[in-house]
């Protein structure tokens, strides 16, 4: 394993923070945020068929380009230094992992390219009210009826699970527990039964949805994988979603040490710039540092996911932990190192802070995380 | 996690694994394990005579140029044979301050003769060195070192006191800084010079540490002599000199120190194990966070390790705040883990187990090569650009 970026990687990234710089400033990212979608649709289409980002993973047998998961990472982490507002995680990182991952060859066929050039968004619907994050957070039952099977229950959390087009359910069979018995369903969102309802949250940059399932009809074919092993697919799904989540955490909180450094060289306060204190430059040495650290965390998950590597849960959980304290540390450092304009609805700062906070409880908080590598440590 | 070898680079690991193994479980069996931090006062002479068995074989110095007497090996070697050295519980190196420090000095700044004069016995490990830098008055602000030398003839007479002088009691001589023309602005005053130990001008007292164990002292140069040849770099231009001792720095050990690190830490899990710490949903949240943070560490290293060009770049600049911080925090971790059973020695009057060893020493982590503090400034400064502190 290499332990750089690659230069067509470097590339990539410098492709995007062009792209972003105009198509994702400050104001764009406000007038997006303000709308009950979410997301611009323009740069939808830009950012799937000019840059094709919507491609990178997918392999070529459906239309992407077959890149690698740390291609991505650069990609991810520009997206969270703009703070991108689009439906790519939810679509590119779970949707198509879901059929990556648990997929058979028809249902790929049927969706990926789709997805690829940016048609199709999709989203995992697997959470439901409350801080469960494993497979007890599944409550949602199905049952066979005919060829095909019934849904019901009450998803939350979903991102952008009001706008996707295509929705994976973990459901699982009734009176079944934990890891038993559940089981990933593709249901496409206009089916009957489905009602999608958008629930504003503190976070404006990134959706989220409650989906009832109310007697939910779908056909034999919508069953991913194998039925009653969902959970393992959820897992592996959330894992991969889980690492690019890091590499975005990782970019939107070097944007927070770079406001904080570049206002403390300007900002002056007893007659010299306050970067001059120690009590902040080192506050912006400790966001370095832990910068630098999140990205070897996310560099190296995104990585080992790009090998195959069959239990992604130990780099993932890793990544997902360090990353997501990295970057709510220096979101809220930078509002201090602010002040009182950091405060303010008008800069920029609190949109950092929001996302932080979203990101960080959002497929598991870092507790948790840390638990499941405890675990996995044979503790 | 691992370093990935080509197929020379295996042999050269073979070949490393296969010697520290022979001679750690043959003559030198007893050093297995000793003189690491917090015992670094301990078998010196044993561990002396184990420094000249590994210049013997070739296993001293092997980053150095072969020109200079080393190897030439790449740092992906150097940290192969770290790795290895310390797989095989290899004792702590007395020559360290010569091999990282005074010889890539003199390697870069040394005149021929200098070079010729003191690089073998470094290689061939039969002269120790230590660092004269820190004096009373001179720690983190070290370009006020007031210890004086005077030209008198052919010599330097040199006046004054260090102190924290790791090593001290033991080394055949020490690279002092020594202030040359009190006239001048305090950084362009300066020379580093080479001074031999073992002279009447020269006192060494031994300073306890918390730890019990003695492995710095105070020097005392009351009329101390050095040739006058020994000046490197020029006379008053020891601070240059100094400052560029700090950028030879690369972080080859810092990989063989992360395997130390980590056979620290699976004993500390061991001991979580056995004393039912590992239920304890908040001792596991740590151990977890520790473990995250090693493994964090690794690719921090190797990332830096990869990094092409002579600058410093971010992983390396951040590399000692880290890895500082990280450490101490395992200590106080293992002593949480064991209880009231981490406050009993391993005997009177005052023997600490290893695990007390280096939960104490760690403390000093944050301190030594740069302190917590002048590392953010350094990280602050050199990294991000922010404005500099008075000097
Ligand atoms: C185990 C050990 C081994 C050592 N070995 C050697 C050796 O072999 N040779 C040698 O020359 N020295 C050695 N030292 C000395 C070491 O380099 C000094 O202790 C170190 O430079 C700090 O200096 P000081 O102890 O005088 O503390 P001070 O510099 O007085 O620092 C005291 C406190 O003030 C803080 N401080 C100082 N300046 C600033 C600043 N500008 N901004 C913010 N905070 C500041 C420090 O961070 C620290 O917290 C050793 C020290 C230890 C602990």
């Amino acid at each position: 394993m290499d332990f750089s970026f690659s230069e067509q990687q470097d590339e990539l990234r410098r492709a995007a923070r062009r792209f972003l710089q105009s198509e994702s400033s400050e104001a764009r990212v406000r007038s997006a945020m303000e709308t009950e979608q979410g997301y611009d649709s323009r740069v939808w289409e830009q950012l799937s068929e000019e840059l094709a980002w919507t491609a990178l993973t997918i392999p070529e047998a459906y239309d992407g380009l077959g890149m690698s998961y740390l291609d991505l990472h650069p990609v991810m982490e520009e997206m969270g230094r703009a703070l991108l507002c689009s439906p790519f995680f939810a679509t590119i990182c779970l949707g198509a992992n879901v059929l990556l991952v648990g997929g058979n060859e028809a249902q790929k066929e049927q969706h990926l390219s789709a997805i690829a050039a940016g048609k199709t968004t999709a989203t995992l619907a697997y959470a439901e009210k409350g801080r469960e994050n494993g497979a007890d957070a599944i409550r949602a039952t199905y049952e066979h009826a005919g060829d095909g099977y019934v849904l019901r229950g009450d998803k939350r959390y979903v991102i952008d699970g009001h706008t996707a087009d295509l929705i994976f359910v973990a459901a699982r069979s009734e009176h079944s527990r934990g890891i038993e018995g559940v089981s990933v369903f593709a249901v496409p969102a206009n089916t009957r039964g489905v009602t999608r309802t958008w629930t504003p949250s503190m976070d404006q940059t990134r959706k989220l949805a409650a989906i009832t399932l109310d007697r939910v009809v779908v056909p034999a074919g919508a069953l991913i994988g194998e039925e009653g092993r969902g959970w393992e697919l959820c897992e592996r799904t959330l894992d991969l979603a889980r690492i690019a989540l890091a590499a975005e955490q990782v970019g939107a909180a070097e944007m927070c040490l770079d406001m904080s450094v570049e206002y403390a060289k300007v900002r002056k306060q007893f007659g010299r710039p306050i970067g001059s204190f120690q009590a902040i430059k080192h506050k912006c040495a400790d966001m370095l540092t832990m910068v630098e650290s999140a990205r070897s965390a996310a560099f190296y998950a995104s990585a080992v996911a790009g090998q195959g590597e069959v239990d992604l849960g130990e780099v993932a959980s890793s990544a997902k932990a360090f990353c997501s304290d990295t970057f709510f540390h220096c979101a809220a450092e930078n509002i201090q190192i602010h002040g009182g304009i950091g405060f303010t609805w008008e800069h920029p700062a609190h949109l950092y802070l929001k996302r932080a906070k979203a990101s960080e409880v959002l497929l598991g908080e870092p507790s948790f995380h840390r638990e499941r590598v405890a675990m996995r440590m044979g503790l | 996690m691992e370093l990935q070898l080509n197929e020379a680079e295996r042999a050269f690991q073979r070949a490393a694994r296969a010697w520290l193994e022979e001679q750690l479980n043959g003559p030198y069996k007893d050093l297995q394990g000793r003189g690491a931090s917090g015992d670094q006062d301990s078998y010196i002479e044993e561990r002396i005579a184990w420094g000249k068995a590994m210049g013997a074989a070739g296993w001293n110095c092997i980053g150095w140029p072969k020109e200079f007497g080393g190897r030439g090996c790449s740092i992906k070697e150097e940290a192969i044979f770290n790795e290895e050295y310390v797989r095989a519980n290899g004792p702590g190196n007395v020559g360290h301050i010569g091999e990282t420090l005074l010889g890539p000095t003199l390697i870069h700044f040394g005149s021929p003769e200098q070079q010729q004069r003191f690089l073998p016995p470094i290689v061939s490990g039969d002269e120790i060195w230590c660092q004269g830098y820190s004096e009373p008055g001179a720690g983190s602000d070290l370009a006020n070192v007031q210890t004086k030398a005077t030209l008198a003839g052919d010599e330097w007479i040199i006046e004054g006191q260090k102190i924290w002088t790791s090593g001290a009691q033991y080394s055949d001589w020490c690279f002092v800084l020594c202030r040359t023309d009190p006239e001048a602005p305090k950084h362009r005053g300066i020379s580093y010079i080479l001074v031999p130990m073992k002279q009447d001008g020269i006192e060494v007292r031994p300073i306890k540490q918390m730890g019990g164990s003695a492995e710095f002292a105070e020097v005392f140069f009351d009329g101390a002599k050095a040739q006058k040849d020994h000046v490197v770099g020029g006379v008053n231009n020891g601070w240059k000199v100094a400052m560029g001792t700090l950028a030879f720095e690369r972080g080859a050990s810092t990989l063989g120190q992360q395997y130390l690190f980590k056979q620290e830490f699976e004993q500390v899990v061991e001991a979580a194990k056995k004393s039912g710490a590992a239920k304890d949903p908040i001792i596991r949240q740590r151990l977890a966070h520790a473990w995250i943070g090693l493994k964090v560490m690794r690719v921090n290293a190797l990332r830096m390790l990869e990094h092409q060009g002579a600058d410093l770049n971010r992983e390396a600049l951040i590399s000692k705040l880290y890895w500082s911080n990280w450490h101490r925090d395992l200590g106080k971790l293992a002593m949480d883990i064991l209880g009231p059973e981490a406050e009993i020695l391993h005997g009177a009057p005052y023997e600490l187990t290893r695990m007390q060893k280096w939960y104490l020493f760690a403390r000093a982590d944050t301190i030594y090569a740069g302190s917590n503090q002048i590392q953010r400034n350094i990280i602050g400064e050199r990294g991000l650009g922010l404005p500099k502190e008075p000097r």
